[in-house]
């Protein structure tokens, strides 16, 4: 169970090793208060649709998951991805209202990135991957924890870098995205090291 | 130049989708592995923009704003699993190699963004050019880097070996970095280097003009 | 006038202002309709065709090996892993598996395995298990092809993986498997000992590892163990010993 929830944040690093959700985690890394906000919000998302989403595949869409409905036969694994995004949207819909009501801040300051986590690669690729490795629920609840943070913990260090890069004289050319990407890069290179620990 | 053909040019250098508009790039990075792959994904794309950004312009004006994302996200959904399927039932190896990443155009930002940002506001002809011009702008970035990793990564061009590796009694030590990760995000940060540098009008403003403070 | 009424209803809906409940609802309900229509057709109608390439790729390894074996189709049966038993169909389901046991990483097990097996006038010739675990940083996918006495190996191939390229991938290389011929995977008293070891392997149950790819040979020894153990083909293996003393 360590062994997946550390797999999951750093060796199987969504952002870094994956490269999911990229288009906001390099609009999104100019401010490390923002990223953060951003990161909480991921990790909300994701530790609820992943087992969400597996109990739907599990009661609904899986090969003989109908079976209880005497329908055993059908397989709907077809409309994974399209329940998902569902299931997706509304989560994300519902943590709007919370912090809009709640964290009126935050709320503000991730504008429209808020929204924009329902078509996160991240988030949806959490829950493709789930299916495709066959996680049993409290599997899916801890991967979609471990990755939500490890995502949250990418996005948040290249805050950071760039906050400090910002401030630094770069060649024009460079500036910006193009360095960030470099940064990435370096990162991701970094996370791989996870890759020789022995978990347990 | 007319309007159309702007329309249909522009996206695929001055206003790329990838180095300047900033989306689509998760995809970009993972399936560069190989020139294969990479041609793949973005028939791929371009086969669920084009229909999408047409079909979203075919009926935008009668879709109500409050369900206009999921209404979106719906179409562009249903396409893209009508190309899982299609790439499955045709060229499954290719699809083993694809994985999860056909299935994560739905959350593709170009698709959406196109849709969103173009589709929903212009005639339907377009909207067709609107998207075959980003698709093949994406298709641009994708074809370079795949080009690159697979040459340096493993010699080969499309499984035809180039430069003849050591392990197979050649010259060519091939960089194990270039099957890695990093190593697309490092090409893609060369190559957006390399495109503001021809077009420094890309390039974005300095931090100091907040006066120290961070951009907000 | 009947085939009026729809038309006029049909222009009288797209008219109505956009955001009014009743078109809201209409244009979900259409979109859901059309979209599920579309996806379900599509899906239906390649399904012969994605079963098809599913069976051809399992297919097309195993008659790679047969014909390492000298020929002729190896039929497919399906295997309750904990009894040893033959089943009808595969229901899809897997166990758990307890951090202890789990030997090759799996987490989970499927209950029923597809085994292959070669047989020439009722008596088995050759055996083909799907193997699997994981490597240095990825699942190893392969095929365990044992002989007759259900001991000697005739051949284990990788066919999918994703382990360092030059380095753990060359599990993949020609000469690498054919080390594996001739070896035998337990001793006389039935205890797996078929290991992979740093350097030249020596005797019947060693294999030379990989240089420089320690944790890709430690899966394979792993994997190995697990699968012909008796949370793997153990119980099945039994069987057929059994069956072969009668």
């Amino acid at each position: 169970m360590t062994d997946l929830l550390l797999r999951a944040i750093f060796t199987d690093n969504l952002a870094l090793a994956y490269f999911l959700g990229m288009c906001t985690f390099l609009a999104i890394s100019r401010r490390l208060e923002t990223a953060f906000g951003l990161g909480l919000a991921m990790i909300v998302v994701e530790t609820v649709t992943v087992p969400v989403n597996n109990l739907l595949f599990a009661g609904m869409l899986g090969p003989g998951a109908l079976a209880w409905l005497g329908l055993g036969e059908v397989d709907l694994s077809f409309l994974v991805l399209i329940a998902s995004i569902g299931v997706i949207a509304a989560t994300v819909q519902i943590l709007e209202m919370v912090l809009d009501r709640y964290f009126p801040r935050l709320y503000r300051s991730l504008g429209i990135y808020l929204p924009l986590i329902t078509v996160n690669c991240a988030i949806l690729g959490a829950s493709l991957f789930m299916v495709e490795r066959h996680y049993a629920f409290y599997e899916s609840a801890i991967y979609g924890f471990g990755s939500g943070v490890g995502w949250a913990l990418a996005i948040c260090a290249l805050a950071a870098l760039r906050e400090r890069v910002d401030e630094s004289r770069v060649p024009k050319a460079l500036r910006g995205l193009g360095l960030a990407f470099i940064l990435t890069g370096f990162m991701s290179m970094g996370f791989a090291v996870f890759g020789g620990l022995k978990f347990g | 130049m007319n309007d159309r053909t702007r329309t249909l040019i522009d996206p695929i250098f001055v206003a790329n989708p990838v180095t300047l508009q900033v989306l689509g790039i998760c995809s970009a990075l993972a399936v560069t592995t190989s020139l294969a792959t990479s041609l793949v994904m973005s028939a791929a794309l371009i086969f669920v923009l084009t229909l999408a950004s047409s079909i979203i312009s075919l009926i935008r004006n009668h879709i109500p704003r409050s369900i206009r994302l999921i209404v979106q996200i719906t179409i562009i959904a249903s396409l893209v699993i009508v190309v899982d399927q299609v790439l499955q039932a045709y060229l499954f190896a290719m699809s083993k190699l694809l994985s999860v990443f056909v299935g994560l155009i739905v959350t593709n930002c170009i698709v959406l963004g196109r849709a969103e940002g173009f589709a929903m506001h212009n005639p339907p002809g377009a909207s067709l050019l609107d998207a075959i011009g980003n698709g093949l702008g994406y298709a641009l970035i994708l074809v370079v880097i795949g080009t690159v990793r697979e040459l340096l990564g493993a010699g080969t061009l499309m499984g035809v070996t180039v430069l003849p590796t050591t392990a197979q009694g050649g010259w060519f030590t091939p960089w194990g970095l270039m099957a890695l990760p990093p190593s697309a995000f490092f090409l893609l940060g060369l190559l957006v280097w390399a495109v503001r540098a021809i077009r420094p009008e890309q390039a974005e403003p300095l931090a100091e003009q907040f006066d120290g403070e961070a951009p907000r | 006038m009947a085939s009026a009424n729809p038309l006029s209803w049909w222009r009288g809906f797209l008219a109505l202002p956009n955001d009014a409940p009743a078109k809201t609802l209409g244009v979900a309900l259409l979109v859901a309709l059309v979209c599920s229509l579309v996806v379900s057709i599509t899906a239906v109608a390649l399904k012969p065709l994605k079963d098809a390439n599913r069976l051809a790729e399992s297919a097309a390894h195993i008659t790679g090996i047969a014909e390492i074996m000298g020929g002729g189709l190896p039929d497919t049966r399906f295997v309750d892993l904990a009894t040893g038993a033959y089943v009808d169909r595969d229901p899809g389901t897997r166990t758990d598996l307890p951090r202890e046991r789990d030997l090759a990483g799996l987490n989970r097990r499927e209950d029923v395995a597809t085994v292959f097996e070669l047989r020439d006038g009722g008596k088995l010739k050759l055996v083909v298990l799907p193997v699997r675990g994981t490597g240095y940083q990825s699942t190893l996918k392969g095929y365990l092809a044992l002989k007759a006495d259900l001991n000697t190996v005739a051949a284990l191939i990788f066919y999918e993986h994703e382990e360092t390229p030059g380095i753990g991938s060359r599990i993949e290389d020609s000469a690498w498997q054919g080390l594996w011929p001739g070896k035998q995977v337990a001793d006389a008293e039935g205890v797996i000992r078929i290991e992979l070891v740093k350097g030249a392997g020596a005797g019947v149950h060693q294999v030379d590892g990989i240089s420089g790819a320690t944790r890709t040979s430690t899966g394979i020894t792993k994997l190995m163990r697990f699968w012909l153990g008796p949370d793997g083909y153990g119980p099945y293996l039994e069987r057929l010993r059994t069956e072969a003393g009668r």
